[in-house]
């Protein structure tokens, strides 16, 4: 079934031809930036070039999405194999950033300076551990979702099980962050109310992961990480091209740092965005901690594993893993010009002579973002939603000249507001917005997916019904997506924590439950399906209980205190105890039990090498 | 299953993998640990510290990675057990 001859809607033609296509969808979405630039100067208002970027590019994934539609079950979960690895690299690309990197990181590293790095660290080197440990692993075995391989390694529907909750709990946090930031960019761009503005977020999401499954989602990534890279790279070339005269923000951001270091010494600031564990909480321990969840995440995380599961071969994976970093790279190490460009532009801006009186005629964007909503921009500690609120704010402070840390900027709000920050025509900050539609809408895509295949596959084919017939498992598989979704929304309204929070708690949740078992499971032939099921119960108890309890408390009331830190480790890091103990009582209740048997060792065996055929054949009728 | 040639095969997969994972360590976290050593070092306006953190380790996990993809395919044909 992996070679699969039936080709539908045009699956052949399209493969051999997707440079041209997608050199083409590259040149068309140029054209209609240009387009766009031209009606702005043209006098169209700019709540309406909003909407055509942000409505031409959900049209176009919709059209993608319609136009894979499947009825296969191996096109619907597995994009029928036939990816090659450099299209799933780029997939992949937009799998992976999410809202979180794309709207929370650069902002996070503008405030947080050095300390920052840890994810931009933490969310490459990720990769290193799905090349070598995993990914070509799993791609040999042939699984559908990753409980697949852990049902088929560990014997039975209790590893299976387990592995639902944890696939189900880290994926649904990680989703509610990426619909809570088309939130953000849909209520500060379309003007919609924020509670709105989630639901209208969700439209867009469903449209592509509903209809075509794996296939359809393939297809949109691709688009999308196009219109994120594009969006992303182009106000970070503006802002280096005007601040030095030169368009290589990545180089440049040499001069930008000296020029930030000397700046924050003219205007007495201590704490220099370059001195690393001096922020935000962030000591060494913490830094190097966080950098191990997210990077142990990556390794564990379903909705990027599963990607691998697309490609042709497993001599594929691994190239295409490569892929994957490569592109995810490119945003990657820009992002730490684009805070130190963004911190320069405002430093300059506060050196420019500041007071509570001209702030509204010298940077009204934060008036802009602070009607949105007020917890955005606060200045002297009150939103700064116009002239009166921030004199009447900073007059009760005795402020009269506004100091960098007078003005409170919200980490998610940072790169979307660059383009205003920096004086570029409104066409850029449409463009970005569309970005960053584009990465939270190719994540929550993804992730949706993830959910869904589990719970249809894993839960209703594989545990309750196997006598399901096809459609009606994609039937299932499709409602379920859109309870799923409706109830993440429904969780994301209530704003519940920051982006980059909520993402990186996915991550440690990930680590803390599968990563023991996915590794132990290809790496080490003696551990056996007892020590899988009390491994990843220890590890993701003990991530879960640390998150909830520093976090929301035992009784969720936010007027009483939650338990104190642990060693004073963040709870973003949580998969600190959870990774420890799952292995440790992996490897003990693995010895203290009968070994695997003779067939489960022929099957690590088949597993490590990639010639054969794979692991597990699917009915397809 | 397991005759000589697979577990030559095996050994030589693994020494890759402990290789790449010693790499992964040293980018990832050892380098890192000496930052303020690093940081008295400025190249174009970069302390080399900070700069690690925010190109250098990144540019180092993308050439492992393809480099690893080559190497591991390498092994494979070497011992007849890559794919048709």
């Amino acid at each position: 079934m992996a070679n699969t001859t039936s080709t539908t809607a045009g699956g052949g033609d399209f493969t051999s031809n997707l440079g041209r296509i997608y050199g083409i969808y590259t040149g068309g979405f140029i054209a209609f930036i240009i387009l766009m630039a031209i009606l702005s100067a043209m006098g169209v208002e700019n709540v309406v070039i909003g909407y055509l970027f942000m409505g031409f590019t959900i049209v176009i994934y919709a059209v993608i999405g319609v136009l894979s539609r499947t009825m296969h079950v191996g096109e619907y979960y597995v994009a029928g194999r036939r990816v090659p690895a450099l299209y799933n690299g780029m997939a992949t690309g937009a799998d992976w950033m999410s809202a979180a990197s794309f709207i929370g990181m650069a902002g996070s590293l503008y405030l947080l300076g050095y300390d920052g790095l840890g994810f931009v660290l933490g969310w490459t080197g990720g990769y290193v551990l799905v090349a070598i440990l995993v990914a070509p692993y799993l791609r040999k075995f042939g699984a559908y979702t990753v409980p697949d391989f852990l049902s088929a390694r560990y014997g039975g529907n209790l590893a299976r099980f387990i592995g639902v909750i944890v696939l189900f709990s880290c994926s649904f946090t990680y989703v509610v962050a990426q619909i809570f930031g088309t939130g953000l960019i849909s209520a500060r761009f379309l003007g919609i109310d924020f509670n709105v503005a989630v639901y209208v977020g969700l439209a867009g999401i469903l449209v592509c992961s509903m209809l075509g499954g794996m296939r359809a989602v393939t297809w949109t990534q691709v688009a999308q990480y196009i219109v994120l890279i594009i969006a992303y790279l182009i106000p970070v070339i503006w802002m280096s091209t005007v601040k030095t005269g030169v368009p290589i923000p990545q180089l440049m951001q040499g001069q930008a740092l000296a020029n930030i270091t000397a700046l924050e010494t003219a205007q007495g600031i201590t704490v220099h965005h370059v001195t690393p564990f001096v922020h935000g909480g962030y000591d060494a321990k913490n830094y190097f901690l966080l950098i191990l969840c997210l990077m142990v995440g990556t390794a564990s995380l379903p909705h990027v594993l599963m990607r691998y599961f697309t490609t042709p071969s497993v001599r594929e994976a691994r190239v295409s893993v490569a892929w994957s970093l490569l592109f995810i790279f490119i945003l990657y190490f820009t992002a730490p010009a684009y805070a130190a460009f963004a911190k320069w532009t405002m430093l300059d801006l506060v050196a420019s002579g500041l007071t509570p009186e001209n702030i509204a005629e010298k940077a009204g964007w934060m008036m802009r973002w602070a009607a949105a909503d007020n917890t955005l921009v606060q200045i002297c500690g009150k939103a700064a939603t116009d002239t009166a609120a921030i004199v009447a704010a900073c007059a009760e402070k005795g402020v009269t000249a506004l100091s960098f840390a007078d003005i409170n900027l919200n980490a998610d709000m940072i790169v979307l507001a660059t383009p205003e920050m920096a004086g570029m025509p409104y066409v850029i900050s449409g463009l970005v917005a569309a970005g960053g539609l584009a990465a939270a809408l190719s994540t929550a895509d993804g992730l949706l997916l993830a959910i869904a295949n589990a719970l249809s596959h894993d839960i209703y084919y594989k545990m309750i019904d196997q006598n399901a017939p096809t459609s009606r498992r994609l039937i299932v598989s499709r409602i379920l997506l859109v309870m799923v979704a409706v109830l993440a929304a429904y969780v994301a309204s209530t704003k519940p924590s920051d982006i980059l929070s909520m993402v990186s708690w996915a991550f440690s949740l990930a680590a803390g439950g599968l990563f023991p078992a996915l590794v132990l499971g290809v790496w080490w032939k003696r551990a056996n399906s007892a020590g899988a099921v009390a491994g990843m119960i220890a590890g993701f108890g003990i991530t879960i209980f640390y998150l909830v309890m520093t976090q929301y408390g035992a009784d969720f009331d936010k007027a009483t205190p939650n338990m104190e830190l642990w060693w004073g480790v963040k709870n973003i890091s949580s998969a600190a105890f959870g990774l420890p103990v799952g292995f440790a009582v992996m490897i003990i209740v693995s010895l203290l039990t009968r070994a695997p048997s003779r067939a489960m060792q022929d099957f690590i065996e088949e597993i490590r090498v990639p010639r054969g055929k794979q692991m597990m054949e699917e009915k397809t009728a | 299953m397991a005759t000589p040639d697979r577990v030559s095969y095996w050994n030589k997969t693994k020494s890759l993998m402990f290789v790449m994972l010693g790499l992964w360590v040293f980018f990832g976290y050892v380098i890192h640990m000496f930052v303020e050593q690093l940081n008295t070092i400025v190249i174009f306006g970069f302390p080399l510290g900070f700069y690690m953190a925010a190109q250098g380790s990144l540019i180092a996990f993308v050439v492992m990675l393809f480099w690893f993809a080559r190497r591991q395919n390498a092994i494979d044909e070497e011992h007849g057990v890559h794919e048709d």
